[in-house]
């Protein structure tokens, strides 16, 4: 379930009128995205959608130690996402939902291809295509840098096929982290190297 | 940083959610004040919206409040006009329907658009669109016929049409 971020301020206003006014919003077509924060068993997950797709998953903090992740304000990500899609960005959490149950059940092992409609306009064109291609690696399956540079018909470009993939900006959905190194070793991952290796157990590519 | 513009004091324009909720409660009791609390709804949707329309136009975050609260009065001021600024409505044609569409409210903007009015029209006109009192009741409380109450009414309304026509462009 997405969880609102508390607010006494907007708490305080006549009951309904903050959500109508965030639906009148979308509705409206005034928003770059709409954003809320869903749970997840590796902690709070920003996402943030367009009218075109889901254009952020985003964890709100690389995991330290294997402690309950702190109770962090999305303020810090969130002005990332605006650098990104536009600051026009107000919690409309229904309108993630789709997003946020795929994810769920994708936690729960019952999904294993995301079916929600992607929206990477964001990315310049070579990450859109290193991205695009990524979404074609399957559930449980690892691919390496070279293989994906390969495959985009870049082979040399192992190295900025990592980049892009380190400024993904649709986690999860977009499997960056089935992505590994020559050898499979676990290389860098934006949300953590523990995520990456929590993803891939949960998807049966490692051995727990 | 080398690129940093001249004005680097400047603040940064945060992300909407972060202008809307740090100033949604101040914009809602200014609204609520000068238009009563139902009417202030929907002037809080428009004042936002109108924000968020305005939103990529602005060039640095300094005095967000101070915007906000600028376009709130705008809307508000809208809003107390409307009745006016439109036409308002003869008392033969549209007995009590500025009373009918919006209670407090409207008896607040007849009360404030009233105040220039000579007394005996304006008691006229406030009991005709505030209270919706038929002109056998306006004549009874102002001491005079229902004629003459007719007449009282119609007069301030005139007086008003001209009063507003000028500011319509305001």
């Amino acid at each position: 379930m997405t969880h609102a971020a508390p607010s006494l301020a907007l708490d305080l206003l006549p009951p309904g009128l903050d959500e109508r006014f965030r639906e009148r919003a979308a509705a409206d077509g005034l928003l770059d995205a709409a954003w809320a924060v869903a749970d997840s068993p590796l902690g709070p997950l920003l996402l943030a959608a367009t009218g075109r797709g889901l254009a952020w998953v985003g964890f709100e903090a690389p995991r330290a130690g294997s402690g309950p992740v702190a109770d962090a304000s999305p303020d810090e990500q969130l002005e990332r996402v605006a650098e990104w899609l536009g600051r026009r960005l107000l919690r409309v959490p229904r309108l993630l939902d789709p997003a946020q149950r795929e994810l769920a059940a994708y936690f729960e092992g019952r999904l294993h291809a995301f079916a929600v409609t992607v929206d990477l306009a964001g990315s310049p064109a070579f990450q859109r295509a290193v991205l695009e291609e990524l979404r074609s690696v399957p559930y449980g399956v690892t691919a390496t840098y070279g293989d994906l540079a390969a495959r985009i018909g870049k082979p040399k470009a192992a190295r900025a096929v990592g980049g892009a993939l380190n400024r993904n900006p649709v986690a999860i959905v977009v499997p960056c982290h089935r992505i590994v190194g020559a050898h499979g070793a676990l290389t860098g991952y934006a949300g953590g190297l523990e995520r990456k290796r929590a993803l891939l157990e949960l998807e049966g590519a490692l051995l727990a | 940083m080398e690129h940093a513009p001249p004005a680097a004091t400047a603040a940064a324009i945060p992300p909407f959610e972060r202008f809307y909720a740090a100033h949604a409660p101040e914009v809602y009791r200014l609204l609520a004040r000068r238009l009563g609390a139902q009417a202030a709804e929907d002037a809080f949707q428009e004042t936002f919206l109108r924000a968020l329309r305005a939103y990529p136009a602005l060039r640095h975050g300094d005095h967000l409040r101070a915007w906000a609260l600028t376009i709130a009065s705008r809307v508000a001021v809208d809003a107390l006009r409307r009745p006016v600024a439109g036409a308002l409505p003869d008392p033969d044609d549209l007995p009590g329907e500025l009373v009918a569409l919006d209670e407090e409210p409207a008896y607040r903007q007849v009360a404030h658009l009233t105040a220039g009015l000579p007394p005996t029209e304006r008691a006229a006109v406030v009991l005709r669109y505030a209270y919706d009192l038929s002109y056998d009741a306006i004549g009874l409380a102002l001491g005079s016929s229902p004629d003459a109450a007719r007449q009282a009414t119609s007069a301030g309304v005139r007086r008003l049409r001209r009063s507003a026509a000028p500011k319509e462009n305001a």
